[in-house]
């Protein structure tokens, strides 16, 4: 249809298009609308204009080409096609203003000719000329004008014209009127302009009609933020409304004053915002209203008293619908406290008294979420009560406990008062009671409690023992010395890796109480509610987000304890950061035992820049420090050990702790001295053996680390690509120079060049064919006593070679020496053939190689495989390996031209665009670019202006186009592929790339 | 931007739903009658606008029809207002005074002129869709107008 010669069929066409157009069919008809573009037919282009606003909407790279056909249709000589067009601009700009300053002239002659009655009659409408185009102008006005004066200049005029013209009295007027104020306020500021806004404002909220009141109202609003004077010209109108009948307009005059709130009116505005409250039913008022009640509040609060009842309110009202931060926040503010020592205690004084009488009130009900509030506040700040004893609190918490109403959560909240309190009540037959009750429960998660207090309970011996600390916990809780941690733990966070080591440190002061055992679980469920406060709310939904994760390592993690019931307690208040900066080093390998989880937050810890790691143990030491002191004197009795398990491991844990730490200072200059003799071997790498010889010499455990140090050496030897280029070029033309050379160029030790020397002829066979391609270093896989393999990656046009170098260390002769890999569903290995010998010589290098292809593209894969030989004398032997592969091993550069660049953008449909922030030493676009060529190896096309093009192409053929452009210090970024997933890929490496330099 | 566009009758039945955003079949039904309620709820002396979660509603009362229209936040509330009219207006010239029955018995046509006269409201705004209806009130294409440049 979009062919045909009848209008009314193209018509329809478009239309057809514009409505249900899947994005994929694009690109198909895009050059058919285009055409129509310039169409005779006035309609046929305002139509053509909507499908690509359209196709703007629903993918916007897609036609970002044809934005200059946009301007053409913003100049049509018909109106209506302009007037599409507007929607495009409107669109545009709201995304990036900058771009389309120039055109701010346009649209204001525009505008001034609609003002001005130049249009035809037909687009009046009841005598104002097109009344929406001229709020769409407005619209566009106001965001080209925003925090730009010069702009803004340009439309004092007609925006003053605009303001009085619109003077009939009629809603669409109006309308306009106010788009007019809107558009004053958000430009650059003119006196003259703000005062005839302001008067029309002023004209809107004193109008007797109630649309009209709504709208002032609005205007109010907005302008408020700017202005608060004018505010105190409509005061008497604003109470007014606020006892409105009409709930929509008290409802925008409270967002007014919830603007305009400071620490004097607090009080009353709070006031009338909670009587709103009370009257709404809506859900979704609610949860807006008791968000902002708990902000101001928090913010201006006159006095503790008046704070604690507004957060009651809150509480009672906004129940369990409210944002779980505002509960959180509430006992941070309370657990963490202002400046003033005695202040602190006050507030919480008052709040547990409120809390107190609250109870006391019989057949209220009390949303779950206040309970907890309540429940934590009395466990944690009961003893600041002169009058009432713990038992008369415990008694009340009990009341609560026995009532159905109240969900099994909110009792675990409860219980764990009542625990806290024990101690503090030394005798309470409330306690029994309640161990009676529950110990039988069916919940299992209660019944652990009950049984933890039972033991508490139990031995007097214990509790009196036991009170002491509660009570030291309790101080130190309230002084800060947990939010010490807490700034920590956000520290730890942010770096990626935080060993919240006190856990495990408490677990085996305390192995050798048989009794303390019972006491475990409280004292972490404690310890997580002392959390719940402190929490920052990032760390809370980060906490949730993984909850099932860290409940689930957590398990592991404590193995024959049986903690499930505490499971959920956890998870929910995000217990235990260390858990979630695990789970992050694991991507999701969950199921690793509790060693190799140690040891990957070791390896985070060690990829880490040596000075983080050294920071890192200086604060694991503080935290050791802080924990002894926390639990001194529980360990003092020696009972029998049931957790033998648990206390291996956790010893484990520690001496691991510790030879990592005393090892850190070696790594640091293990790594340090690898590193710079890597820099200059990095040409050399595969010189296999030479590396191998240099690391024996230092021993099994600096191996190790370095194979960890291994990805931190393949980015730095990335960044050598070209030199090693260059190199390589040299040493194709004159092998007989090749030590020589190194020396010049790399001036690597004298001893070093010789034994290169002597490799290099060793290893010869296979290196003429290999050296005309870019290849990492080799690095050591695996080794035992009798042979070493160490791999490297030989990044060939058509594939990815994988070189596995086997070194014979034994003096004895290996045989039938074989090779697997395990199959991948990613990759396709082959083999190459005529690289292997049947039998390896005592102390030589054999090497087999493998072509890798991709199948489908992936970030990261484990390429694994084991090696098998067989000794002199019939003794077969087994060698696991495994390598990592990433993506960009499989990228090469795409070297075509601007042209066909151009062709191949606009017949690819999978895209992904995205912004980048650059980092100081890459502002420009060719430094930024050039940092892309070199280590994700694309090839730069061209750069234009503050535009660069690029190309790449996934191997064997899958080409992906980059296209970047700078603005500030942003670089957006936008790929364009034939195959969906690889651009994501890319971007993902991309930003790894520019972030990481 | 326009969420959605309704004609109910105070019965609260539905007469005619268009949504420009996707949204499940089941759900619009819990919505309208959400919406139809809130309206029907409100006097003549309150406010057209009504704030529905997170969106705004518009609504006109034409003798027993309701047309209601819910927008986001960025939306000019007068604007739309009136928009309802000029949509009515047209309507009205169409079917030379319409009524509630013609909107039912004339459902497709009904779509059909919608479809036609407010393709850019799908998209989301007014402007264009008054030059299209005055066009239609003209009955016939109009013919090339004088350039605004």
């Amino acid at each position: 249809d979009l062919q045909s010669t009848n209008l009314v069929e193209v018509c329809m066409a478009l239309t057809v298009v514009s409505q249900i157009f899947p994005r994929e069919m694009i690109p198909a008809v895009l050059p058919l609308i285009e055409d129509k573009l310039q169409h005779s037919k006035e309609i046929i282009r305002r139509k053509a204009v909507l499908a690509l606003y359209k196709f703007h909407l629903i993918a916007p790279n897609q036609v970002q080409h044809i934005h200059i056909k946009f301007r053409k249709a913003l100049c049509d000589r018909d109106v209506g096609v302009m007037a599409a067009s507007l929607h495009i601009y409107l669109r545009m700009i709201k995304e990036n203003s900058s771009g389309y300053k120039d055109l701010t002239g346009s649209f204001v002659t525009i505008l001034k000719q609609v003002v001005g009655g130049k249009l035809p009659v037909d687009f009046n409408y009841h005598s104002v000329p097109a009344p929406w185009l001229q709020i769409q102008l407005l619209r566009i006005l106001g965001l080209l004008g925003k925090d730009d004066q010069r702009t803004s200049e340009l439309m004092y005029d007609v925006l003053d014209e605009s303001l009085r013209r619109a003077e009939l009295n009629h809603n669409v007027t109006y309308a306009i009127l106010f788009e007019c104020v809107h558009t004053v306020y958000s430009i650059y500021p003119k006196s003259e302009l703000l005062e005839k806004a302001a008067k029309c404002i002023g004209k809107f909220v004193l109008s007797p009609k109630i649309n009209l009141k709504y709208l002032g109202l609005k205007a109010l609003t907005y302008v408020i933020q700017q202005d608060p004077t004018l505010a105190l010209q409509h005061q008497m109108t604003i109470i007014e409304c606020l006892d409105h009948p009409d709930p929509i307009i008290k409802r925008e005059t409270l967002e007014l004053l919830y603007r305009i709130t400071n620490a004097q009116n607090v009080t009353v505005i709070v006031q009338k915002m909670l009587e709103y409250l009370h009257q709404s039913k809506e859900e979704y008022v609610i949860v807006n209203l008791v968000g902002k009640i708990a902000e101001l509040a928090e913010k201006y609060a006159p006095d503790n008293a008046w704070f604690i009842q507004t957060m009651n309110a809150v509480f009672s009202v906004g129940g369990d619908v409210m944002h779980p931060d505002i509960p959180n926040n509430f006992l941070r503010l309370l657990a963490e406290g202002f400046d003033d020592e005695t202040e602190d205690q006050q507030l919480r004084l008052y709040a547990v008294q409120s809390y107190l009488t609250l109870l006391d009130m019989e057949n209220v009900f009390y949303p779950q979420r206040f309970l907890q509030v309540m429940s934590w506040v009395l466990g944690e700040y009961s003893y600041l009560l002169d009058k009432e004893t713990p038992a008369e609190v415990i008694a009340k918490l009990y009341k609560l406990l026995m009532n159905d109403s109240v969900s099994s959560e909110t009792k675990t909240w409860l219980i764990a008062a009542v625990t806290k309190l024990t101690p503090q009540a030394h005798s309470s037959d409330t306690v029994e009671r309640l161990i009676h009750e529950f110990t039988i429960s069916l919940d299992t998660c209660m019944r652990q409690h009950a049984f933890e207090l039972k033991h508490l309970h139990e031995n007097v011996e214990l509790m009196k023992s036991l009170l002491p600390v509660d009570r030291s916990c309790e101080d130190l809780a309230v002084d800060a010395s947990l939010s010490f941690l807490d700034g920590f733990v956000a520290e730890g966070l942010s770096q990626g890796a935080a060993p919240y080591k006190p856990h495990h440190q408490r677990q085996e002061e305390k192995l050798s109480q048989e009794k303390v055992l019972n006491f475990e679980p409280y004292g972490l469920s404690f310890s997580s509610s002392g959390f719940t406060g402190r929490q920052s709310p990032a760390g809370i939904s980060l906490g949730s987000d993984i909850s099932g994760n860290s409940a689930e390592t957590g398990l592991k993690e404590t193995n024959s304890l049986k903690l499930e019931g505490i499971k959920k307690l956890w998870g929910k208040e995000g217990y235990l950061p260390k858990k979630e900066s695990k789970t992050g080093d694991e991507s999701g390998a969950l199921p690793i035992p509790q060693e190799s989880i140690m040891e990957n937050v070791d390896q985070a810890i060690t990829k880490k820049d040596q000075s983080q790691v050294l920071t890192q143990s200086k604060e694991e030491k503080e935290k050791q420090l802080l924990a002894s002191s926390l639990f001194v004197g529980l360990g003092s009795e020696s009972t029998v050990n049931l957790l033998g398990k648990a206390d291996t491991v956790s010893h484990k844990f520690r001496r691991k702790s510790k030879v990592k730490e005393a090892k850190s200072g070696e790594t640091t200059s293990t790594h340090n001295m690898t590193c710079s003799s890597f820099s200059s071997l990095s040409n050399v790498a595969y010189e296999d053996d030479y590396y191998l010889n240099t690391l024996h010499d230092r021993g099994d455990k600096e191996l190790k680390t370095f194979s960890l140090n291994s990805e931190l050496l393949d980015s730095e030897s990335l960044t050598e690509l070209p030199l090693v280029e260059k190199f390589s070029n040299c040493s194709l033309s004159t092998p007989s120079l090749f030590a020589d050379n190194s020396m010049e160029i790399f001036h690597p030790p004298q001893s070093t060049a010789a034994s290169v020397a002597k490799e290099s002829s060793l290893a010869s066979p296979f290196l003429e064919e290999t050296t005309e391609y870019i290849h990492s270093n080799a690095m050591e896989i695996c080794n035992n006593e009798t042979i070493s393999v160490s791999s490297y990656k030989i990044w060939k046009d058509d594939c990815l070679l994988m070189v596995w170098s086997v070194t014979n260390k034994s003096g004895l002769e290996l045989k039938s020496a074989n090779l697997e890999i395990f199959p991948v569903e990613n990759f396709k290995v082959t083999e190459q053939p005529g690289c292997c010998l049947p039998v390896t010589e005592a102390e030589s290098t054999r090497s087999f190689q493998y072509s890798v292809q991709i199948e489908k593209p992936f970030t990261e894969e484990i390429l694994s495989g084991f090696i098998s030989y067989h000794m002199m004398d019939t003794h077969s032997a087994q060698l696991e390996f495994s390598v990592n592969l990433s993506l960009l091993d499989f990228i090469r550069p795409l070297k075509i031209s601007s042209e066909d660049f151009g062709k191949l953008w606009l017949s690819f449909a999978n895209d992904v665009k995205q912004n980048v922030k650059m980092s100081e030493s890459q502002a420009a676009l060719p430094s930024a670019l050039k940092t892309l060529q070199q280590k994700l190896r694309l090839h730069i096309i061209e750069i234009i202006g503050n535009e660069g093009l690029l190309a790449c192409q996934l191997l064997p053929s899958i080409p992906c186009l980059l296209h970047c452009r700078v603005y500030a210090d942003v670089l957006a970024l936008w790929f364009r592929s034939s195959c969906s997933t690889l651009p994501d890929y890319l971007l993902y490496q991309c930003q790894k790339v520019m972030e990481g330099s | 931007m326009i969420k959605f566009f309704l004609m109910v009758n105070k019965q609260g039945q539905t007469r005619l739903s268009k949504y420009y955003e996707h949204v499940d079949i089941n759900k619009r039904t819990l919505l309208e009658t959400e919406v139809i309620k809130s309206c029907l709820s409100r006097s003549n002396e309150q406010c057209s606008f009504i704030e529905y979660k997170d969106f705004k509603l518009i609504y006109r009362q034409y003798a027993a029809l309701f047309i209601v229209v819910g927008v986001n936040d960025t939306e000019n509330e007068m604007a739309i207002y009136e928009f309802i009219h000029n949509f009515v207006e047209v309507l009205d010239e169409y079917f030379s005074r319409v009524s509630e029955l013609d909107v039912s018995f004339f459902n497709t046509v009904f779509h059909g002129t919608w479809q036609a006269h407010s393709s850019p409201y799908q998209i989301g705004s007014c402007s264009v869709t008054q030059a299209g209806v005055q066009r239609c009130d003209h009955g016939s294409l109009h013919p090339g107008s004088p350039g605004l440049k």
